[in-house]
């Protein structure tokens, strides 16, 4: 397909601006007036709309394919919270209202939704308070790590320099807490996919801050030892954290704020369904009990007794703003709703059909392709297809059969200590139905790479790009349609 | 699998060569294969000093980025500027010109933490590999 300047036609106008009527003056520098017209594609309205909405039908999205990204959760998100949040009163709020003197009377159903989502947010997780505002699950970690420091700074840690974190987690975690001073330490897993208690043990000492943890880990597996693991970090008066990657292989059923952990954050598009990916917008609520309450980010919303909502600065102790106004608001409306749609029942068996679907994909895939860890799951199964690869047939190039079988592969090469990785996660959204055609396209890759390997290396020959040579876009980056090759990439 | 057999090496899959007090190192051909092809080498810079087993260099596959730990403590004293442009020698020729970077040696005595070929061959073996 062409890319819209190579549609471009001399001359040719979307939209013809009038002769100003108003005298102009030009306020720029000339030394910084652009010499010669910048190069945009000359098209017609018709052109572009035609250009952008044959692309969008190329996407290859949750509404129109089984999406089992292991580890991002691709879970449908219902289009009745879309309506909810497009609602005037909250699409058209500004956000400055509420701070304004007697502005809050105007912005109490806001308010109102901030307070009670916070509440069943601790209710949900086990947590004295949240706060709204992180903006996306990285933005959270990084908030939770801030606590953690304020939390060491207010009671003279001085000696706390060291974070740790599982060799099984997200590479965020290590970026986080650096960004936040601290150095890291890692800790290898153990054969059934938990962390290494003896390892851990080692590790531990009067200059362990804390340790990041998520549960279920990135392998899709419980951590059976998580109150050992508290007791442990809580020794040393390090502080426990709880990565809400994985939230939503719990919900209901467990709360971060029971197993021991102090702080945590939920990354609200995984658990509570609001949009996925493309830089959001996101939102990554923090939770902390009694310990680091008092050094919760502000704005806060309170009820008074008087039974309205309110914002509260009075926190001497906080860490302060994290992001502008109230995070992003219209993302925490839907999240809002869902839980409202759902409720107490319908949240838990979100949780239950997560974990049995992806307990029955790895039963049924278990056969053919080795699975990791043989023990019950949480919401993802990981499998290695080194047998696969071991006839030439790489984690990779099933990931390219399934597309041509319409189906969004699932994550490969993570987690990275896995050898060819192949991490699954259905989520609960989808039927037996699609779950067994997708169990059967594995099987067929499977036989295919007994017979014909070599036919593996021409897929996906269905699709607008066919196979793209990976390599060589990662070794001689082109970044520029138009200018010559940047080879350096450096 | 191949192993040189005249190498020390890391659990993390690093080789080691020590002539006089200069330790040259790279990554075994077993972490080339698991990486994939190598597309981006961040080097360390040269006059830097490392502790054994501090992370030093990254390198960058397709599949992921990986960090890789300086196999004995001392002075960087040369980096292997060939793989700013072409990081696959570190896929053709591991043991070779594939070297990453050259250590001079604190302390000697540090050699005890490597394995010999044969240990790490043994090691590999019981990694599945």
């Amino acid at each position: 397909m062409e890319l819209i300047f190579e549609k471009s036609v001399e001359s040719r106008r979307g939209f013809c601006f009038g002769a100003s009527d108003v005298p102009t003056q030009a306020s720029i520098p000339s030394k910084y007036a652009r010499k010669e017209d910048a190069l945009l594609p000359q098209v017609s309205e018709l052109d572009v709309v035609r250009h952008y909405t044959l692309l969008s039908q190329k996407n290859f999205s949750v509404d129109t394919h089984f999406y089992p990204l292991g580890s991002c959760t691709m879970k449908y998100n219902p289009k009745f919270t879309e309506a909810l949040a497009s609602l005037p009163g909250f699409r058209d709020l500004h956000p400055l209202l509420a701070q304004l003197a007697g502005g809050e009377r105007w912005t109490q159903g806001a308010l109102q939704v901030l307070y009670e989502l916070e509440q069943w947010m601790c209710e949900m997780t086990g947590f004295k308070n949240f706060t709204m505002q992180p903006l996306a699950g990285a933005h959270g970690e990084l908030t939770g790590i801030m606590l953690m420091a304020a939390y060491h700074k207010s009671k003279g840690n001085t000696q706390k320099k060291y974070v740790i974190i599982p060799d099984s987690a997200h590479g965020t975690n290590p970026a986080s807490a650096a960004l936040a001073g601290y150095e890291t330490v890692s800790i290898p897993s153990n054969k059934e996919g938990g962390m290494d208690l003896e390892a851990l043990k080692a590790a531990v000492n009067e200059k362990t801050a804390g340790l990041m943890m998520t549960v279920p880990s990135t392998y899709g597996v419980f951590e059976p030892n998580i109150s050992e693991i508290a007791k442990i970090i809580h020794s040393v008066d390090g502080i426990m954290y709880y990565d809400g990657a994985n939230l939503n292989a719990l919900l209901g059923r467990a709360r971060p704020g029971d197993l021991g952990f102090d702080v945590m954050h939920v990354n609200m598009h995984k658990t509570f369904a609001t949009p996925h990916g493309g830089g959001g917008p996101g939102a990554g609520p923090v939770g902390v009990n009694e310990k680091l309450s008092r050094f919760l980010a502000i704005s806060r919303v309170v009820k008074r007794d008087d039974g309205l909502y309110a914002l509260d600065y009075d926190y001497p102790e906080s860490i302060g703003y994290i992001a502008s106004f109230y995070g992003n608001f219209a993302i925490l409306v839907r999240a809002y709703g869902y839980v409202l749609m759902l409720g107490r029942e319908g949240l838990m068996d979100t949780t239950n059909h997560a974990v049995l679907n992806a307990n029955y994909i790895m039963k049924k895939l278990a056969p053919y392709y080795k699975v990791c860890f043989d023990r019950i799951c949480m919401h993802e199964s990981v499998f290695s297809a080194k047998v696969q690869a071991a006839r030439g047939v790489h984690a990779i190039d099933i990931a390219k059969f399934l597309i041509d079988q319409k189906i969004h592969p699932p994550t490969v090469y993570f987690p990275i200590s896995v050898p060819e990785a192949i991490m699954i996660e259905p989520t609960e959204t989808e039927s037996k139905q699609m779950m067994d055609r997708f169990i059967e396209k594995m099987i067929e890759a499977d036989i295919l790479s007994q017979r014909d390997p070599a036919a593996f290396s021409k897929f996906p020959m269905t699709m607008p790009v066919e196979r793209p040579d990976e390599v060589k876009a990662a070794r001689d980056v082109k970044t520029s349609f138009f200018l010559p090759a940047v080879t350096d990439a450096a | 699998m191949e192993i040189e057999e005249n190498y020390l090496y890391t659990k993390e899959h690093e080789w080691v060569s020590i002539e006089d007090n200069i330790a040259t190192m790279g990554i075994s051909d077993y972490a080339q294969e698991a990486l994939g092809d190598v597309t981006y080498v961040e080097l360390p810079q040269e006059e830097v000093e490392v502790e054994q087993f501090e992370q030093f260099v990254s390198v960058e596959s397709v599949k992921a980025a990986s960090d890789i730990y300086a196999p004995m403590g001392g002075k960087v004293t040369e980096v292997n500027r060939k793989l700013e442009d072409t990081p696959a020698l570190i896929n053709k020729d591991c043991y070779g010109k594939g070297w990453i970077a050259k250590i001079e040696v604190r302390d000697m005595d540090e050699s005890t933490n490597l394995m010999s070929a044969e240990e790490y061959r043994n090691y590999l073996e019981s990694l599945g590999a």
